[in-house]
């Protein structure tokens, strides 16, 4: 397995050489979007209107982060990822109108969004769930803020980050996935735990 | 507000120990590398008194009443909003609807406050600040009484792989088992409460928790999904009697960061905590 440092925006190229299982940092911009700035990014496409960030430029953040604004100034406290399945309805469509080459968040995504991957030269980066503190420790500096109305959690946090990581390749452009790999042990120590259980 | 301060920074000694056990017992790269930025992640959050993950929670308070009560829901009410603003916390409450955010973890029952006599020698609150990664994951069915024991195992093996790599594993299964629908997932949660590897006190449903845990912990899921020996911190039961034509059961999925924390306060003003050692004087 690889560990590959990746500085952002990232090119198709770099991005399909990416292997599951590779540990990957990341420097650059992470754009945070959860379900509703989803929501908002495919209802303003849909509208023919512009976003207010090129979500291609960086990477797509599945993470409600904690901020605290100090001064003028946003100042961030704790920032893991988020569970990225919630999105599994909206992503394949983002990865098609809004568009981004780097995913991070937590617990994988469906098929229908590994096809997607492929399809449009993007990849699903594993971030730990829960190391937060980790996390806020990566970003140098907070950019900025869009969708504000949306909630704290909500909201699309600009972060400049350095060396973001270590996140492991989950699922990657050429349609392999660390989970599906995880899926299939779990099927065969199925059969074990229904005989423990006397199922 | 103090007692929600150290529930979201530091995890209680119980869930600690079980994440050091299980970081030293993974051996592949991925689970490995999983539990190091966990347990990492511990110390930075602990020693910058931070909360140790962004999500943190809607506010559960379970409170045993003491001898001079006051206007509780007034003061829990208070805590969480000044916490929300000076520790300072996520702001997750919304409207269910509209969802709106008031931006300061209070609305309709929230936070929601269990009540419950105590003894009278004292006031004891838990806080339960609970995210909604493992909270998602939960479920409740009300099966036939001829589904039987087996009926209760089937359901949690299905929760649990339904579940997956959602819910930030390694994961500590909450399961209640008869009452009603209501009373059920109400005591799926309660069992969260009870510190991890302390069985129930009847022998039948320790035996029943072991079994599961034995069967269960080593389905391959690992740490945040991506494989590995441990899928599971701990599994609690909690249960009561119910009608004889139901058969409800439900679990309550609560993710590695286990937070939680309980005090007791006297009436001569002295604090005890149960679930974390907490200096004199200090925080």
């Amino acid at each position: 397995m690889a560990e590959v440092h990746l500085k952002l925006p990232a090119s198709e190229a770099d991005v399909r050489k990416l292997k599951a299982g590779d540990t990957v940092y990341i420097s650059g911009t992470l754009f945070t979007a959860r379900d509703e700035a989803h929501l908002r990014a495919l209802e303003l496409r849909h509208e023919g209107k512009q976003l207010p960030v090129k979500f291609l430029d960086g990477a797509l953040y599945h993470c409600g982060p904690i901020m605290k604004k100090e001064g003028d100034k946003w100042k961030i406290v704790a920032a893991g990822p988020t569970t990225s399945s919630r999105m599994n309805s909206m992503e394949g469509k983002f990865l098609e109108e809004v568009g981004t080459r780097i995913i991070i968040g937590k617990g994988g995504m469906s098929k229908a969004v590994g096809e997607a991957l492929k399809k449009f030269g993007a990849v699903y980066l594993a971030f730990t769930g829960g190391a937060a503190v980790l996390a806020a420790r990566r970003v140098r500096e907070v950019k900025g803020v869009e969708w504000y109305d949306l909630g704290m959690p909500e909201a699309v946090w600009i972060l400049d980050a350095d060396e973001f990581g270590p996140l492991t390749v989950g699922m990657d452009a050429q349609g392999n996935s660390l989970y599906d790999e995880v899926a299939k042990k779990i099927e065969k120590n199925t059969v074990e735990a229904r005989k423990l259980l006397g199922l | 507000m103090e007692l929600l301060r150290l529930a979201v920074t530091k995890l209680p000694a119980d869930v600690e120990a079980a994440l050091d056990r299980i970081a030293g017992e993974e051996t592949e790269d991925a689970a490995r590398m999983q539990m190091k930025a966990i347990t990492e992640n511990l110390k930075l959050a602990e020693a910058s008194g931070t909360p140790l993950c962004q999500d943190t929670g809607v506010h559960i308070f379970y409170v045993k009443t003491g001898p001079a009560t006051g206007d509780l829901d007034r003061i829990f009410r208070d805590g969480v909003r000044r916490g929300t603003n000076e520790i300072p916390l996520r702001p997750n409450a919304v409207h269910p609807m509209t969802r709106k955010n008031p931006g300061d973890n209070i609305g309709v029952n929230m936070p929601y406050i269990h009540y419950e006599p105590g003894d009278g020698k004292y006031l004891e609150i838990t806080v339960m600040p609970k995210g909604a990664g493992s909270e998602n994951m939960s479920q409740l069915q009300m099966l036939t009484p001829s589904a039987g024991v087996k009926g209760i195992k089937e359901f949690a093996l299905n929760t649990l792989l339904r579940a997956g790599s959602n819910p930030c594993p390694p994961i500590i299964i909450g399961m209640g088992i008869g009452g009603s629908a209501d009373i059920c997932m109400t005591l799926a949660k309660k069992a969260l409460l009870r510190p991890l590897g302390q069985p129930h006190t009847d022998p039948e449903i320790a035996k029943l928790e072991k079994e599961l845990y034995n069967a269960l912990n080593g389905i391959g899921i690992g740490p945040m999904g991506l494989g590995g020996k441990n899928t599971l911190l701990g599994i609690a039961i909690e249960y009561a009697y119910c009608h004889t034509a139901s058969h409800p059961v439900a679990i309550n999925i609560q993710c590695w960061a286990a937070r939680r924390a309980t005090a007791r306060i006297y009436p001569d003003g002295k604090v005890e905590y149960l679930t974390h050692k907490v200096k004199k004087g200090g925080k």
